[in-house]
């Protein structure tokens, strides 16, 4: 008999359900708890580089907003460093968690513009910011990343992107630049179901 | 989605992760029966859920945060959304959270949550359960799912259980009845341990020489 292997399985995911918020975002639910809820301030006081605002709404294969679903995200600092994996600036974490309007559906978040990361065997990655979604009906975080439409350059050369092989689904991936009251916004819509569907990793 | 997801080897993208620290969250963050007490404890049937978060290899997670959330001892959730007539407990909030130790361990302090009907099918019961959020060492570790509590009939008729096709992967999610670790005459306790992602350092990848 060949020997057994001892690694232990991942814990199965399940759906983060309706009442995420109670746990995730107490505030949104309701009621105060914590002395400061998490993932509200992406970058601290002291982050260099661009200020943005992303903003955007997750339809579901109908077209309706889903009002219920939590998304996190995780981006390098401006000079495409991660905290935990380098120098940042003091207070810069990196990590965000944003739920959108409960009538509207609409979520925004602010953060700065991420620098190039380096990816695999040396290859710059352009910059981008991943993101993670659950809500009820998910089973399964979702992971997506958002890159920048005026990054055009780097989008053609960045390796992730030259994996998706429908080169129509890779525009899902990149957010539109606008000009709102001077200040600089992306917007990032993202379809789970259907026609123009978003590209998920399986990271 | 209707469409494959796409897979990705691992960059810095995604080994990555947040870090959190002890002056995040505050001592009282795990203890569900004191966190949100106004007039007093609240009504319900004393628990300790513990554990340890593991990676594949059965290393301990260290320093991870663990987020958890819950309905009260009668089904109710405290959200503006939760219209079920059982009421709120005035004195239960429903969410605590905490950080693992050296070894990976954590321990909660609750009231251990009804069961609670949900408009799926016309009679559909979730079986007693309470949500966790752990975060692990690297973005693609990152997991939300819920733990139920052994020997609950409930748990194999639920829809959302039999979204996990493996039965072994269910019970995998079953916390056991921890008699060793309850306080007599104060609290019973379950065990529920998290496994993650595995984690080791990458093999000889554009380098001759290994690990």
């Amino acid at each position: 008999m060949v020997q057994k292997f001892d690694y232990l399985k991942e814990s199965p995911s399940q759906t983060a359900g309706p009442y995420v918020h109670i746990g995730l975002a107490p505030g949104d639910a309701g009621f105060d708890i914590y002395r400061q809820e998490l993932g509200h301030d992406i970058i601290g006081p002291n982050a260099k580089g661009e200020r943005i605002t992303v903003d955007g709404i997750v339809t579901d294969g109908t077209g309706a907003p889903v009002k219920d679903v939590l998304i996190e995200i995780w981006q390098a600092n401006a000079a495409g460093v991660y905290a935990g994996a380098g120098k940042v600036e003091q207070g810069f974490r990196g990590w965000g968690r944003v739920i959108p309007d409960f009538e509207t559906g609409e979520w925004a978040f602010e953060t700065i513009k991420p620098g190039p990361v380096m990816g695999r065997s040396g290859r710059i990655m352009a910059p981008h910011i991943s993101l993670w979604l659950v809500a009820r009906g998910i089973n399964i975080g979702l992971n997506t990343r958002m890159y920048f439409a005026d990054e055009d350059k780097a989008n053609a050369a960045d390796p992730v992107l030259n994996l998706i092989e429908q080169q129509h689904r890779r525009a899902t991936l990149i957010a539109k630049r606008e000009t709102r009251k001077g200040a600089s916004v992306y917007r990032f819509d993202i379809r789970l179901q259907g026609e123009n569907e978003t590209v998920f990793f399986d990271i | 989605p209707h469409y494959a997801l796409l897979s990705l080897q691992n960059s810095a993208s995604e080994l990555t992760g947040p870090v959190f620290g002890q002056n995040d969250i505050d001592p009282l963050d795990n203890d569900l029966i004191r966190n949100y007490a106004k007039t007093g404890d609240p009504i319900g049937e004393r628990i300790i859920v513990h554990g340890r978060v593991l990676d594949e290899n059965a290393r301990p997670v260290p320093n991870t945060l663990v987020e958890i959330w819950q309905a009260n001892a009668g089904g109710r959730y405290r959200h503006r959304k939760d219209t079920y007539l059982a009421p709120i407990d005035p004195n239960f909030g429903g969410c605590g959270r905490t950080l693992t130790d050296e070894q990976g361990c954590y321990v909660f302090r609750t009231v251990k949550p009804g069961a609670y009907p949900w408009r799926n099918w016309v009679n559909n019961w979730r079986p007693a359960h309470i949500h966790f959020s752990v975060f692990g060492s690297a973005f693609a570790q990152r997991l939300i799912t819920q733990m139920y509590f052994e020997g609950d009939p409930l748990i194999a008729n639920c829809p959302i259980v039999r979204t996990i096709p493996d039965p072994r992967a269910i019970d995998q999610l079953v916390a056991a009845l921890d008699l060793n670790a309850t306080i007599p005459l104060d609290s019973i306790a379950y065990k529920f341990d998290i496994v993650l992602r595995g984690q080791r350092s990458t093999y000889f990848e554009n380098r001759p020489e290994g690990n």
